[in-house]
Parts: structure tokens; sequence; C-alpha cells
């Protein structure tokens, strides 16, 4: 590969501009392959239209492959733009690569129109090829974070869903949580636990625990120390819904949950909260008894 | 100011910390409340700290002596309004407040108190 | 490193100052309420445990970066007679002067990393690290 820019390259690119694009775009169009359920045409002549002038005016001012380069900034940030509304069209990332790798076929008709030799030919195809197909690749990496990013938040979201503190009296959260608890989820679990105590200024929280398949040592620990905290606090802890396995499995693991108190059930622990809050819960009529 | 003032309210002496905790000052309250407190005969001592946004182990010693000699005059401790990021420090560095009462905030904290001088 | 600030540790309202210049790094980074907390109170202990244990000395913190995650560096360097035993002193209840026995304990399990390396020809450096993404 050459050290020197190839000048007459970039006069053959900067002069066929025009030209170039309304191929790129034509056979673009009429590839077979064009979406054009997802995307209209003049989007697409748009976004041509940046990439050629973009890709002229970088690939002269440094034709290196390098495209994380500041040069290629402008480019970097256009393909981003590109991908990502490409992915929210409902386009495949190859479909998104196969548009940068599409403008292979118009320009290197163009180098080899333009260009005097064969060994010249060779090196420029090779030279624009290698530029392409990283911007190409580039796109794909843009697809996977995009993707990254919405599994992340949903991520995020299902933890909320799956854990949400609600009141089940004046001054009596309950907490049920379902699904494995990993130590950071029940940190973030915890954490918004104690604040809804303080800010609710509630008396008892219940952590029911009927859909957590496994407690671990760690996850022991961090009820504990949740217990500990809404007790500093000056706010009580029940712990319910442990089954007879977990139950099980913590002895054997050397799990202790401390001097925690702890219900079968749910009811039991709203039971044990009324008793604390000295509320109590009658029948109004026993006719309802014994049905 | 080097002092935290004390209310003296009924049969309770009420405190509040309002800044920045340093050591002199906790050590001050330390003396200042112990005085107070076999002065006045109260029968409860509260301590709101949900001004506090760290609380440690330090602070966190001074209240449970005050709460130990309190108790030597006759008189309970209550401690209100932690914060729970507070709270979760406290308990992950293993300081536990043995002989402190706690409550949520200072009504709470003012019923505990009776209910424990009735008892 | 991103950024450095440097407090002198020397009396009890030095805590204050140390407390704030972390309070301050771990707003700029992001840091959840709990975590700052957790980072500040830590904070304190390494600073006191300075000014008791190491006869006074400074703080010098710094954000950090590490695989695509910041964190805040404390190093806390006193010029008192060291530590003795290192182990000895991160076991939980062991005080050598009349204290909860927490302080190193107690700090080591609010920060990521807590390292204690001995200076010469005195003292000691206690390195505490928090990383913004914990786990």
């Amino acid at each position: 590969m050459p050290e020197t820019i190839d000048k007459v390259l970039h006069l053959i690119l900067e002069k066929h501009q025009e030209q170039l694009l309304e191929k790129w775009v034509a056979s673009q169009l009429h590839s077979g392959e064009f979406r054009s359920d997802l995307v209209r045409e003049d989007e697409l002549r748009e976004q041509c239209a940046s990439f050629v002038a973009l890709f002229v005016k970088c690939f002269s001012q440094k034709p290196d492959t390098d495209v994380t380069d500041d040069v290629w900034a402008p480019m970097a940030a256009l393909l981003t733009d590109i991908a990502k509304r490409r992915t929210n069209q409902g386009f495949t990332p190859s479909e998104t690569a196969t548009f940068v790798f599409s403008l292979k076929r118009p320009l290197f008709h163009l180098i080899k129109e333009q260009s005097q030799t064969d060994a010249q030919v060779t090196e420029r195809l090779w030279e624009i090829s290698l530029v392409l197909d990283k911007l190409g690749l580039f796109t794909t990496e843009v697809y996977l974070a995009t993707r990254e990013d919405v599994i992340a938040r949903q991520r995020e979201e299902m933890f909320e869903l799956s854990c949400p503190v609600v009141q089940l009296w004046e001054g009596v959260l309950g907490l049920p949580i379902i699904g494995t608890l990993d130590s950071k989820r029940t940190q973030v679990v915890m954490e918004s636990l104690l604040e809804s105590l303080s800010s609710t200024q509630s008396d008892i929280a219940i952590i029911d625990i009927t859909g957590v398949p496994v407690v671990d040592t760690l996850t022991a620990q961090h009820l504990i120390r949740t217990v500990s905290a809404a007790q500093l606090m000056g706010a009580r802890c029940i712990i319910s819904g442990i089954r007879p396995q977990i139950a099980q499995t913590m002895v054997h693991l050397g799990v202790s949950l401390g001097d925690v108190v702890t219900k079968s059930t749910m009811a039991a622990a709203i039971k044990y909260a009324f008793e604390f809050q000295g509320l109590e819960v009658n029948a109004k009529d026993n006719k309802y008894i014994g049905r | 100011m080097d002092r935290i003032p004390i209310l003296h309210v009924g049969a309770l002496l009420l405190v509040t910390i309002q800044v920045d905790m340093h050591d002199q000052l906790a050590t001050n309250l330390q003396e200042d409340l112990t005085l107070r407190v076999s002065e006045t005969h109260a029968k409860g001592v509260l301590i709101d700290i949900s001004a506090l946004d760290i609380v440690d182990s330090y602070i966190a010693r001074v209240v449970g002596n005050i709460a130990q000699m309190s108790r030597i005059l006759d008189a309970h401790t209550v401690l209100v309004g932690m914060r729970p990021p507070v709270a979760m420090t406290l308990v992950e560095m293993g300081v536990s407040l043995d002989g402190v009462s706690t409550a949520l905030n200072v009504d709470k904290g003012i019923l505990l108190l009776n209910k424990k001088i009735d008892d | 490193m991103l950024g450095a600030e440097y407090v002198c540790i020397k009396t009890e309202d030095d805590l204050l100052l140390v407390r704030n210049c972390v309070r301050q790094l771990a707003a700029s980074l992001g840091f959840g309420v709990l975590d700052a907390t957790r980072v500040m109170t830590a904070a304190v202990e390494l600073g006191r445990n300075t000014l008791i244990h190491g006869e006074g000395g400074h703080m010098q913190a710094a954000i950090i970066m590490q695989r695509n995650t910041k964190g805040i560096r404390l190093d806390f360097e006193d010029t008192g007679p060291g530590i003795p035993d290192i182990d000895l002193a991160l076991t939980d209840g062991y005080t050598s002067k009349n204290g909860m026995g927490l302080g190193l304990g107690g700090a080591k399990r609010l920060v990521n990393e807590l390292t204690i390396v001995p200076l010469a020809p005195r003292g000691v450096r206690v390195r505490a690290i928090s990383w913004l993404d914990r786990n």
C-alpha cells in the first residue's frame, strides 16, 4: 500500500462524484433487494448523497483504514445515524451493511474506466475496498450496540416491573419478589424498599419470597442487611413465603436468617403486621362462617 | 457553633442534629445531654438525625454512648429519621446500635418513648 | 487520571473537607445516593484512621478510568508509626485505640478495593477504590 496519497484517485472521485451517486442510487433501486416497504426513495437518495460526499471528502484527507480516526468522525456519525434509523425501520444488519457494500460496484466500474494500467486498478480497488469493508462492518457494530441498549433497557424495566413495592395497608408495605435474586437485583430491590419505607413512613414491610426459587448465602445476607437497615430507620421487616425446599437448602448451606421474623405465608405476615399495629380483622356477620 | 441545642419538652429532651456533625460537636453533645438528663430528670431522649447524610462509626458510637449513659440515669433514648442509605451503610460496615431504639419520625419517636416510660 | 484533589488531614475539622471533597467527586461521576453514602462514609472512616493512628497526613482523591468504568480512588497517606499487622488491622473488632474496631474493616466493605501499603521510612498508604458500577 502506498504511503503517499494517490492524488489521481482523489481527482477521479471528486470529478465523477455526481455520476457515481446516480449510478449507486439507480443500482440500489433496481437491485431487487431494495426495500421500498421500509424506506422511501428520497430518503435513500439523501442518505446516499451524504455518504458519497463524506466518503470522497474523508478519503481524500486520509485514505487510512482507521475509521475511528478524527477525520472519519463525521462519517462515523452519519453511519451511526443511518444504522440506527434502519434498525428502527426494520432492516436486518446484513441489509444495512449491504447498503455500504453496494457502493463497490459503481465505484469499481468508475476506477476501472479511469485508470491507465491493471496494476493501478488493483491497487486502487484494494485500497478503497479496505475502507468500505470497515465502514460496512461499522454499521453492524452500531446495530449491535443499539440492540444491547434495547436489551439493557428492557432488563431495567423488567426489574422494576417484577418487584413493585405495594402498600397493603396504612403503614404496611408489601414486596413480592418473583424470580432469581442475583446480587445486583437484590440490591436495587432492597434499596427501593427502604426508600419506600422512608417516603411513606410505613412501620412494617413484608418481603414475600414465594416466587424465589433459590436463596443462596449472598441473597440471605442481603435480606438480613435490609432487615437490619429497616430496623435502624425505625421500621420492621418480615420475610414470608419461604418454601420448605428453600428452608432445607438454607439449613444445609448453613445460611442463617439471624433473628429475622419469618412467616410461612403472606397471609400470616399480614396478620402479624396487623397485630403489631393493634389492628384486628373481624367478620361483620357470622352468617358467612361455615359456608 | 460548637453546641447543638437541646429542647426540653415535658419529660423529654429533643435534639435535632442539623449541622455537619464533627467529632468535637458529637463529644460536646454527649456531655451536654447526660448533664441535662440528670438536671431535668428527663425520662426520654429523642435524637433526630434526618438531616445527616452520613453517619460514621464515630458518631454511631457517640449515639450508643448517649443511650447507655441515659439508661443509667433512668432515661430511654430513641433515634429517629435515619435515612435509608445511611442505615444500609451502617449495616454494611457492621455497626450495630445496641440499646438504641429507633423510630421513623419525631411523632412516632415520642409515642415510642411515652410507651417505654409507661412500661 | 481525570482529575485530582488534595486534602490535608491535621485536625478533626479536616474530616469535613474530606467528606465534602468525596461528595463532590461522587456527584460529578453520577454515583447513586447509596453508593455516594458508602464512599463518603468510607472516606471519613479512613480519614479518621489517618488522623488518630497515623498522626495526621493527607488524602489524595482522583477520578480514574478502567475498562470503560469510572471510579473514585482515595489515597490516604500518613507518617505515623505504621500498621504492624495489616491483616489483623482489617479484622473486625480489632482496635488499637478506643474505637468500635470497625474503621478499616468497615471501610473495606463499603468500597470495591482496599489496600494498605507501608511507606518508607514511616507511615502507610491506604488506598480505597470505588467503581461507578460496583457489580
